[in-house]
């Protein structure tokens, strides 16, 4: 059972409060791209076997949006932030460079 | 490494010298440095396409590598619904031609698979079920799949311990398929080995593959564990961990890799002989012959490799079951395990070239994959051998770029 925390309320629940919304900061393909771009933004997943960036829902609480840092061979999660943005936050960056030195980053 | 053949004469014969003299069912050779193909996973897929490969088309200059044990991922997992009511054309072709051969494989391999074509009913509890199984039952008809929409009083003769008002979801029907029914997963995986490595193939446990090579564009080889071995061709069939073997190979998948769990209670006397399962309140039930009942249920909503289950999940799983048979409520759960699952955007299997030449990947059986067995490897089987295979065809992972779907997520819910 996940932990999470919803940056936007502050709750702290276990994770049946909340649901999965798939892969955070997907890049949306627009109007006139090509086919492979809408493949891409539909169906083509990083799945990584470890650090994942990833949205939940915080469904039977406030009803909104964050993204989540988490571990897809541990289930460790390495923190919550809000959505607005297009990449995850320094200090999320910094949590789990902190527990996993040899990731990759962030694509 | 001559195959001794199973038979009565050979177990009353092993009977009177102490079960001393049975050989080895499979060979663990050293691997050589080269192979007329390699197919990554020794799991039923694997082997089958491998199988496939000798028997239909000769090729037997062929290694299966596998990273664990022969037969521990999912084939090892699952709950062993063999079933081909789908909906979608080349569904309903791939899977009947996987149960048709279900139904001869004990004989063809010489290796008991225990095939029980004990029936499937998949229970239609609101309108919505009722109209879809209803056409699922139509589509299985022009489809040649021997299927038939039943009614409650029918569903309770095939499985009297089922609660047809229950609180919440009353039986309102089902969907039969009377040569659908269950295998031992095991088996289907070490038949297939015994046939492969009577063959001459190389079955290679504990060799994980590390790597993919390739020169201009065409697949070389692969490196391992155990040293780098060549190949002119490379089947790629590891499930959950393909998202990982593609991107040694340099593409990216339409894949997610999610949890899927299962458990059995204790065993107890006989009294179910179908398979129930129960889409809506997922969940999903058959008693084994060992008298367990062998309870299955819905994913994990989120990415997971743990190969691990979650409370939660069993909550709910055995709550929709004791609703749904009222006697199961005091029976103890024996053991639990998990499953990782690679779950395609329409819930259909890929099987298909790869932009590597060369090199092919049978991957997205999602929660449904047991069932396919013989049927995923003689497709496999074929496209590797002549690049093209009319069973496979529609399930090139081009699909998701031209848009040209096998939706079954709608047809089949959530249990597959």
């Amino acid at each position: 059972m996940l932990l999470l925390t919803c940056p936007n309320c502050g709750v702290t629940a276990e994770e049946s409060e909340f649901h999965q919304g798939g892969e955070a900061h997907l890049r949306r393909a627009g109007p006139g791209s090509p086919d492979d771009a809408f493949e891409g933004y539909l169906f083509t997943r990083r799945n990584p076997h470890g650090v994942h960036f990833e949205r939940w829902r915080h469904v039977f609480g406030c009803g909104k949006w964050f993204h989540a840092a988490r571990c897809t061979a541990t289930l460790e999660v390495f923190g919550t932030y809000p959505a607005q943005t297009t990449e995850p936050p320094a200090d999320i960056v910094a949590a789990i460079r902190a527990k996993r030195p040899d990731w990759e980053g962030f694509r | 490494m001559a195959r001794k053949r199973y038979s009565v004469f050979a177990v009353a014969r092993e009977a009177l010298r102490g079960h001393t003299g049975w050989p080895r069912a499979w060979a663990s050779p050293e691997p050589r440095a080269r192979y007329e193909a390699i197919i990554i996973g020794a799991g039923g897929h694997g082997l089958a396409t491998a199988y496939y490969l000798g028997k239909n088309f000769g090729i037997t200059d062929v290694a299966v590598l596998e990273k664990g044990w022969l037969g521990g991922g999912n084939t090892g997992r699952n709950t062993t619904i063999i079933r081909s009511n789908y909906l979608q054309d080349p569904s309903a072709a791939i899977y009947e031609k996987a149960r048709s051969l279900y139904e001869t494989l004990s004989q063809e391999l010489n290796y008991n698979i225990m095939f029980s074509p004990r029936g499937v009913i998949m229970l239609a509890q609101t309108e919505h079920e009722v109209r879809g199984y209803t056409r699922t039952a139509h589509a299985n008809a022009l489809q040649g799949v021997a299927t038939e929409f039943i009614g409650p009083q029918r569903v309770k003769e095939l499985c009297p311990i089922i609660s047809l008002d229950g609180p919440r979801y009353p039986v309102l029907g089902g969907l039969w398929q009377s040569r659908a029914g269950t295998a031992r997963h095991d088996a289907v995986a070490w038949g297939y080995a015994r046939a492969c490595s009577d063959m001459g193939m190389h079955i290679i446990q504990k060799c994980e593959v590390t790597g993919i090579r390739s020169e201009g564009g065409r697949v070389t080889g692969v490196t391992t564990t155990r040293g780098d071995i060549g190949c002119d061709k490379l089947g790629v069939v590891v499930a959950g961990h393909s998202g990982r073997l593609a991107e040694m190979a340099g593409f990216r998948l339409p894949i997610e890799s999610i949890g899927l769990q299962a458990l059995v209670s204790e065993p107890v006397k006989p009294c179910m002989d179908v398979v129930v399962m129960a889409n809506t309140v997922h969940g999903y039930m058959s008693q084994s012959d060992k008298g367990e009942m062998v309870i299955g249920g819905g994913a994990d909503g989120f990415n997971n490799y743990t190969q691990r289950g979650s409370f939660h999940n069993i909550e709910q799983t055995v709550r929709a079951l004791v609703e749904t048979f009222p006697m199961i409520s005091r029976l103890k759960m024996l053991r639990q395990w998990g499953g990782v699952v690679d779950m395609t955007g329409d819930r259909s299997p890929i099987i298909s070239k790869t932009p590597l030449e060369g090199c092919y990947i049978n991957c997205g059986w999602g929660t449904g994959g047991f069932k396919a067995i013989p049927g995923s490897g003689w497709g496999m089987a074929e496209l590797m051998a002549r690049g093209h295979s009319p069973l496979t065809e529609a399930f090139g992972m081009e699909r998701f770029r031209e848009g040209r779907f096998i939706d079954e997520s709608v047809a089949a819910g959530v249990a597959h």
